[in-house]
């Protein structure tokens, strides 16, 4: 049960992108058209997964060694390489997909969210509501929360296509409509909390 | 006005890292809950802004080209802990409010970014400036959204209060007013830059 | 200078040095550090836990069990003398069922149950909501609880019922489940520090066996501890009278 509760806790009450502002950069980048939003949505949901349970194993490895303070540079440099491996993979495995992101995967490494779930995660800055903290509760959190970007990436995309069609004033054209209507479906969002 | 100057107004007004380049998303959003926050905030990247671009500066020639992510990674990544280890040994106040934010500065784009494109080009000096001009520009853009975002949500500015918190509209504390005020702000620099 | 090229040689090279001359600064930088944050820490404790008891001149911390929403948990504890006086405890106590997670802050206590101050250490609760706990519960404030005392009053919301009648704490408006989780926890904080039994006969030690009997008595409406108070103060009256 709490299990269920980590998930919908993380997708949607505490929603990673409207909710924790993390993620934000790459999200006006790719959220331009919806096939890059679902392929960059999958990528952050597997690089996340697993950058989690690798930074949460030699999390572990620092506690014991006492070398807490390497976090930062020890986190960075395994999610950099994680990010590279996912890239060579891709490249042979779907050569297609590898070229619709294009610039995007590499810009994963850089993606704030995933160092700050990895983050979160290591040092238990989570609710796990009443279960232990453990690398079970962990993984599924960073799953949960993925796909909450993966949601709100979605969201934001199909939104964005649409006002293409709109006809906006010329200051707000662009960037800005484009932030404006992240804000408001922040708003919406702010109707999950209490959910759980 | 000399080379270096002009290095530095760039950064604060051309290539405003906040305004026109539109990096550094996610802590301008999450931490100008108050103008305070923001400046902080500001500060602390700033200096690790001047810190890696010189010294990335200084390593240009010696970081052969492949590894050059992970290298420039390593020297932001140790800057960043700097910062966080002297921030919770003497101001661990600044902790709380900043929280995840100080050692996610090392996913920063703006940091990466100006490493890749000015500093592994330019000598240490135009880089520290570069870094300066940029870290200011920042500074100045989330001290800004801080202060406007705490005056319309709670009354007050910099904790001095200019009206009653009643009159304050509680969004601009939450998610959703950061992403309102930022648009705002971005559409009226663009009105400006425009004209 | 042209660039290193980029092979094997090279490129571990520069990463290696790199990366030890980084380790190197940054093991330098944590060994001077690391003695000001722990300061930093400590401070930060003790500046929470002098705000909220009466004036004394020694602290001493004890861990006691009390069940919080359920789960049993262990609070710290830190009982303040003067002299050998017990003037008051100070509790670390926390609630898990805040509305954004665990809240998380020290209430103080004088030695007869009556709440004197809080200090709130950590709580991520909706600003201009919930958030307004830091200081909405202090004294001079609507939702004042200093004074009141857990043992003889209903600490709870006034919008609320139980067993013990209505509640007399006025709610954070628009926050009730912030103003629920807090009461709570002043409810297992002042549990922690009356009720275990391990308390009870040592306060006995310090204060004398009145003072123990008349802590059991406010405590011994709670029915978790009334037995193991009521235990505690029959050995306690047994001790006074052997001695």
């Amino acid at each position: 049960m709490g299990y269920l509760l980590i998930i919908i806790a993380a997708i949607l009450v505490n929603n990673i992108v409207f909710s924790q502002f993390l993620g934000i950069c790459p999200f006006l980048g790719v959220s331009k058209k919806l096939d890059t939003a679902y392929g960059m949505s999958a990528a952050v949901i597997f690089v996340l997964t697993l950058a989690t349970i690798v930074t949460y194993l030699i999390n572990l490895l620092l506690i014991k060694w006492e070398l807490e303070f390497l976090q930062t540079i020890v986190f960075i440099l395994v999610i950099a390489a994680l990010v590279q491996l996912v890239e060579i993979i891709l490249k042979k495995i779907s050569p297609a997909l590898y070229s619709a992101l294009g610039i995007f995967l590499p810009l994963i490494t850089t993606n704030c969210a995933v160092l700050g779930v990895a983050i979160n995660v290591a040092t238990k800055n989570f609710n796990a509501y009443g279960l232990d903290y453990n690398l079970l509760t962990g993984t599924i959190f960073a799953f949960a929360t993925a796909v909450g970007y993966g949601l709100s990436l979605v969201l934001f995309t199909g939104v964005r296509e649409q006002l293409k069609l709109a006809d906006i004033p010329e200051g707000m054209q662009g960037t800005p409509i484009a932030i404006l209507t992240a804000g408001l479906l922040a708003m919406a969002f702010m109707g999950f909390s209490g959910v759980v | 006005m000399s080379k270096n100057a002009k290095i530095l107004l760039n950064g604060l007004v051309n290539e405003n890292p906040t305004f026109v380049l539109l990096l550094g998303m996610c802590p301008t959003l999450a931490t100008t809950t108050s103008a305070i926050n923001g400046l902080s905030m500001g500060v602390a990247t700033t200096f690790v802004l001047i810190c890696s671009n010189i010294v990335i500066s200084l390593l240009r020639n010696l970081i052969p080209d492949k590894v050059h992510i992970p290298a420039y990674i390593v020297v932001i990544a140790s800057f960043v802990t700097v910062v966080q280890l002297c921030v919770s040994a003497y101001m661990p106040a600044l902790n709380d409010s900043l929280g995840l934010f100080i050692p996610l500065i090392v996913v920063n784009c703006i940091v990466l970014g100006r490493a890749e494109s000015f500093a592994a080009k330019n000598g240490p000096v135009a880089s520290m400036m570069d870094g300066i001009g940029i870290g200011l520009g920042f500074t100045y853009a989330l001290t800004l959204l801080g202060m406007i975002r705490e005056l319309l949500g709670t009354g007050k500015v910099f904790d001095v209060t200019i009206f009653s918190e009643d009159y304050g509209m509680l969004v601009f504390v939450l998610a959703p007013g950061a992403f309102i005020a930022l648009a705002y702000l971005i559409a009226v620099v663009n009105k400006i830059r425009n004209k | 200078m042209e660039r290193l090229q980029s092979n094997l040689k090279n490129m571990a090279l520069s990463l290696t040095l790199i990366a030890l001359i980084a380790a190197g600064i940054l093991g330098v930088v944590y060994a001077l550090t690391k003695e000001p944050i722990a300061i930093a820490e400590q401070n930060k404790q003790n500046e929470a836990i002098n705000l909220v008891l009466p004036e004394n001149d020694r602290i001493e911390q004890i861990k006691a069990e009390v069940e919080i929403n359920g789960q049993n948990d262990s609070l710290k504890v830190y009982r303040a003398f003067k002299g050998d006086q017990l003037v008051g405890y100070a509790v670390e106590t926390m609630d898990p069922k805040g509305f954004n997670g665990e809240i998380r802050f020290m209430v103080g206590f004088d030695a007869e149950g009556n709440i004197k101050d809080y200090s709130i250490l950590k709580q991520g609760e909706t600003p201009g909501l919930g958030a307004k706990m830091n200081d909405w519960f202090k004294a001079g404030k609507k939702g004042q609880i200093a004074g009141l005392n857990p043992g003889k009053n209903n600490m709870i919301v006034k919008k609320d019922k139980n067993d013990k009648g209505q509640g007399e704490v006025d709610g954070i408006t628009a926050a009730t489940i912030s103003s629920r989780a807090f009461l709570r926890a002043v409810d297992a904080a002042y549990r922690a520090a009356f009720s275990s039994s391990d308390n009870a006969i040592a306060a006995d030690a310090a204060t004398g066996a009145t003072k123990t009997d008349g802590a059991c008595d406010e405590a011994g409406e709670k029915t978790p501890a009334a037995d193991c108070c009521a235990e505690a103060g029959q050995d306690a009256q047994t001790t006074a009278e052997e001695a």
